[in-house]
């Protein structure tokens, strides 16, 4: 395994990790209630430890004295290779839970994989995730689950934001040149695997709550490779703020 | 007056165990609307930062407490009678939790 290929694992599942804990930190103070609030910014929370240790470790592993902190602020947008669908808006909170439930359905198979690979780093980190993500898991998925079976409102919302997001999943299971090698080595599980997984989890979890799957054919592609839906560059611009306005501020 | 109308679902007390074997312990209450909800919001809360191994959350309604105003003859008539205290035995060593 090159050094160079597991960097660029890691930043770009650090990269989704990132940018959703931003996404989450955006709905704090601004909950349903109080609780949620505090739940929805717990999940930030985790996702930004783990954004942490991953792009901690992929610096060291690319040894171009890069820190973490240089890979999150120091990078343009196209240097971003976070899956599209962890940049989408809150655009209410149907949207927000439909991100992250899918997205943890994604991460939960990622990091069990990585949990038993060879690498201490990598599988220290990944066994520490997998119990947090258990857990936004079980949240997230009663969420789906009340919204899609509580009010006519909430119902159309919820199914409005998996409409609206559908496109953003054939992300989670493209393969490129850097999979292959990670498959290769065991760091990772096959496309057509993961798509598997992750069709039968939500087709049975959505049509069970009286939410359906989109048929939607027509999938998003290029985060791998630095592209991004408009979304991104807002973020950025609000997370590197103080980086921009005052380089390599120190206090 | 209007009422203020609470939307935050119903008060649910939580109590934190913090080792197995160990009695409950109030920690707090939280909102929910149901037992599910009310262990979720009470676990992002109250046990973020290893507080406890087990918990419980019991509709604050079902607690049946006592009024502040029979504080007196609920609470004070033990208060002279010393024998009722466990105050004259020795702890042996290596007793903890007591």
């Amino acid at each position: 395994m090159e050094l160079l290929d597991l960097s660029r694992f890691c930043m770009r599942l650090g990269d989704s990790c990132l940018i959703m804990a931003h996404r989450q930190s955006e709905m704090c103070s601004k909950g349903p209630f109080l609780e949620e609030d505090i739940a929805q910014t717990n999940l930030g929370l985790d996702l930004l430890g783990q954004a942490e240790a991953l792009l901690i470790y992929a610096a060291e592993l690319e040894g171009k004295g890069r820190t973490a902190d240089d890979l999150v602020y120091k990078r343009p947008e196209r240097g971003f290779y976070n899956f599209m669908l962890a940049e989408q808006p809150n655009t209410d909170f149907a949207f927000a839970v439909v991100r992250q439930y899918i997205m943890t359905l994604y991460l939960s198979r990622v990091y069990e994989t990585l949990a038993k690979v060879d690498d201490e780093t990598l599988s220290g980190i990944a066994a520490k995730a997998v119990k947090e993500i258990a857990y936004h898991q079980r949240h997230l998925g009663m969420w789906i689950k009340r919204l899609g079976e509580g009010t006519e409102e909430s119902h159309e919302r919820i199914q409005t934001a998996i409409n609206e997001l559908w496109m953003f999943v054939g992300e989670l299971y493209e393969e490129d040149e850097l999979d292959l090698k990670m498959q290769e080595a065991g760091y990772a599980i096959s496309g057509e695997a993961m798509k598997a997984y992750l069709m039968a989890n939500i087709s049975s979890h959505l049509t069970e709550v009286t939410l359906s799957v989109p048929k939607s054919v027509y999938m998003t592609t290029g985060s791998k490779k630095g592209i991004h839906t408009e979304y991104l560059g807002y973020i950025l611009a609000e997370m590197q703020y103080l980086q921009r306005a005052y380089p390599d501020a120190k206090w | 007056m209007s009422e203020s109308k609470d939307t935050q679902g119903e008060l649910w007390e939580v109590f934190l165990q913090t080792k197995k074997g160990l009695p409950f312990k109030h920690a707090g209450s939280v909102h929910a609307y149901d037992k599910e909800m009310a262990i979720q919001n009470a676990r992002d809360l109250y046990t973020r930062r290893g507080e406890g191994r087990g918990m419980w959350v019991v509709p604050a309604n079902a607690i049946v407490a006592v009024d502040p105003s029979d504080d007196s003859s609920f609470f004070d008539p033990a208060d002279d009678k010393v024998y009722r205290h466990p105050t004259f035995y020795e702890l042996p060593e290596g007793i903890k939790n007591m």
